[in-house]
């Protein structure tokens, strides 16, 4: 099985993973900044399936973060994700974007039983989920995602840029402390929860947020 | 055999897929050549209305989930598949930021899955684009391009809830010129902004507009923008706003007019006001717009965007058009307002004079000025 992923809820990334390739990933790409999605994403995933030397039709299916992360940024992986599954013709399913850390973290030295996981949510704020984990499982989500301010959150260690930009006052894992969602990770975990019979969600994404617009009040009259 | 031997067949009658999202109409339209075969548009223009004016993060939610059974449907109309298409077009700017992300990665990624050309296109440009399909530019069946030629002295005026200019064109492929401008609200924006003082709803064009034709629009009169001395100049020595326009001071003083109504404990004549407001608004689109094109040789002029459906702009531009010996040009209103089908005309246009695609490495651009039809 060959499955494409794509994750902009923070930087912009996309891979290609199968089930036969070593350690899951055959090509993979991500950029430093948050900023950019929209010039580098398409780029990338073009020289990604010229690299692997495969088409549309070698995909099985294409899985893309749904999110938290900022609007503009995680619509843009989403369109693209959407837009390829039609033209290819192909299932598309949407993965939380703080799942690809926590597999992450599940698959290091730093693993805990319990931790959260935490990116940048601008204003002051992070966007959270917390996981548990058994010796051998995927990592479990058991609260979240969230949004909120870094010093409300649960006293437990911090994986991921989230805990890493508010150190001072989280429990900040310093191996962590700058990891962004990455759609290698996310593409991993698609295919360990399909090799382990899941059903994977669908591509709606997960703002959290409301949009800012206030719905006016009443005009004051003069009088 | 007047073709150069280097024209494919597909740049002759090229089978266009165009996108739009630049505010909160998501577009797709196809054309072959000049031929429009459908013109598919999903509106947010519902989920504005409580808001009173288009927000910009829930055009840009609605874009999104738009997007694809838009383009579905755009296919089945038009009866053809992604195969059978030549090129994509989308709208890189200007527009709403947000906005314009969806339709450009989208566009993107529907360049990367089929391997089609893509090209990165100004919507304002697009607005002129649309009058070069056949059938298109108002009267004959011809568009304003039947015989394969623009006119020479072309211009348009595009006006709507996101725009209001006065462009020249002397080729719709490579040479644009902005005349003038707003330099604050779009006419649209003024006229959302007055019927929510006045209590009308959103949109405010066309209870504005309905509600006019009851109203004095004598009994009031309101500033016209820009229009004294200081800014007009002469035609010798143009001052710094001649073409352009301004609609803030005109609000404000719709407002204030309310308020002296209200607080001397009178009924607000809502109808007048309605009237008094669309005339002067009206009244300095369409003199500024006819001097810009008496001064620059323009004798086509083609009227654009959504306010091209106000009654009274479409009567008094005809008038002074006519006196001014210009020939007005208005399409069918659904190619005035935002499209894809526009899109797709530019785009078709730029194949057609051999111009190169964009690639998929371009960033969209909210300001994207109107002398770069193409990134
Ligand atoms: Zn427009």
């Amino acid at each position: 099985m060959l499955i494409l992923a794509i994750d902009t809820s923070a930087v912009a990334s996309a891979a290609l993973i199968s089930d036969v390739a070593m350690e899951g990933v055959v090509e993979s790409f991500a950029t430093e900044d948050t900023r950019s999605h929209a010039e580098v994403l398409a780029p990338g995933i073009e020289k990604l399936l010229g690299d692997a030397e495969v088409s549309g039709a070698d995909i099985d299916l294409i899985v893309t973060g749904v999110g938290p992360g900022p609007f503009t940024g995680l619509r843009s992986g989403i369109a693209t994700a959407r837009t390829l599954a039609f033209a290819w013709n192909k299932p598309l399913f949407g993965l939380m974007s703080l799942d690809a850390i926590a597999l992450e973290v599940a698959e290091s030295t730093e693993a805990q039983a319990e931790f959260l996981v935490a990116t940048d949510a601008r204003r002051k704020e992070v966007y959270w989920a917390r996981y548990t984990l058994s010796e051998g499982q995927l990592p479990r989500l058991v609260d979240g995602p969230h949004v909120g301010f870094a010093s409300e959150l649960p006293d437990l260690p911090v994986f991921g840029a989230g805990g890493g930009i508010y150190a001072d006052v989280v429990n900040a894992n310093e191996e962590f402390s700058t990891t962004q969602p990455d759609a290698a990770s996310l593409g991993q975990f698609a295919m360990a929860l399909l090799a382990a019979g899941a059903e994977l969600p669908d591509s709606t994404p997960l703002y959290l947020r409301e949009s800012d617009a206030q719905v006016p009040g009443p005009r004051k009259r003069a009088l | 055999m007047n073709q150069p031997s280097t024209v494919q067949p597909s740049t002759v009658q090229p089978l266009v897929l165009g996108i739009e999202s630049s505010c909160d109409e998501t577009g797709v339209g196809i054309v072959r050549g000049t031929t429009l075969l459908t013109n598919t548009v999903s509106s947010s223009m519902d989920e504005h209305v409580r808001f009173g004016g288009v927000i910009p993060e829930i055009a840009s939610r609605a874009h999104l989930d738009a997007f694809v059974p838009t383009l579905q449907e755009a296919l089945h109309e038009a009866g053809v598949t992604l195969e059978d298409i030549d090129a994509i077009a989308v709208t890189s700017g200007p527009g709403l930021a947000g906005a314009l992300m969806v339709g450009v990665c989208a566009a993107k990624a529907l360049s990367v899955a089929t391997g089609k050309p893509l090209y990165a296109i100004n919507h304002l440009v697009a607005h002129v684009g649309v009058g070069l399909l056949d059938g298109a530019a108002g009267g004959g069946t011809g568009g304003l391009g039947a015989g394969g030629q623009l006119p020479d002295n072309l211009g348009a005026l595009l006006v709507s809830g996101g725009h209001t200019e006065i462009l020249r064109i002397r080729s719709i492929t490579d040479d644009v010129e902005m005349l003038g401008s707003t330099i604050d609200d779009a006419a649209g924006e003024a006229y959302d902004k007055v019927a929510r003082l006045l209590g009308l709803g959103y949109p405010g064009g066309p209870a504005i507009d309905k509600l006019a034709k009851q109203g004095n629009a004598k009994a009031i009169r309101f500033p016209r923008g820009l229009t004294q001395p200081k800014y007009m100049g002469t035609v010798e020595e143009p001052g710094p706003h001649r073409y352009d326009w301004s609609f803030s001071g005109l609000k404000t003083a719709v407002a204030r007019c309310v308020e002296q109504f209200e607080a001397r404990g009178e009924d607000v004549p809502v109808a007048d006001i309605a009237a008094a407001f669309q005339e002067a608004v009206v009244d300095v689109i369409t003199s500024k717009a006819v001097l810009a094109c008496k001064e620059n040789g323009i004798t086509d002029l083609l009227l654009g965007g959504g306010v091209a459906a106000n009654s009274r702009l479409r009567e008094l531009t005809g008038q002074r058009c006519t006196s001014a010996g210009i020939t007005l040009h208005v399409p069918p209103l659904a190619l005035c307002t935002d499209n894809g089908a526009m899109v797709a005309a530019l785009g078709s246009q730029l194949i057609m004079a051999g111009i190169g695609p964009s690639g998929v490495a371009f960033a969209p651009d909210s300001s994207l000025p109107v002398t770069t039809v193409s990134v």
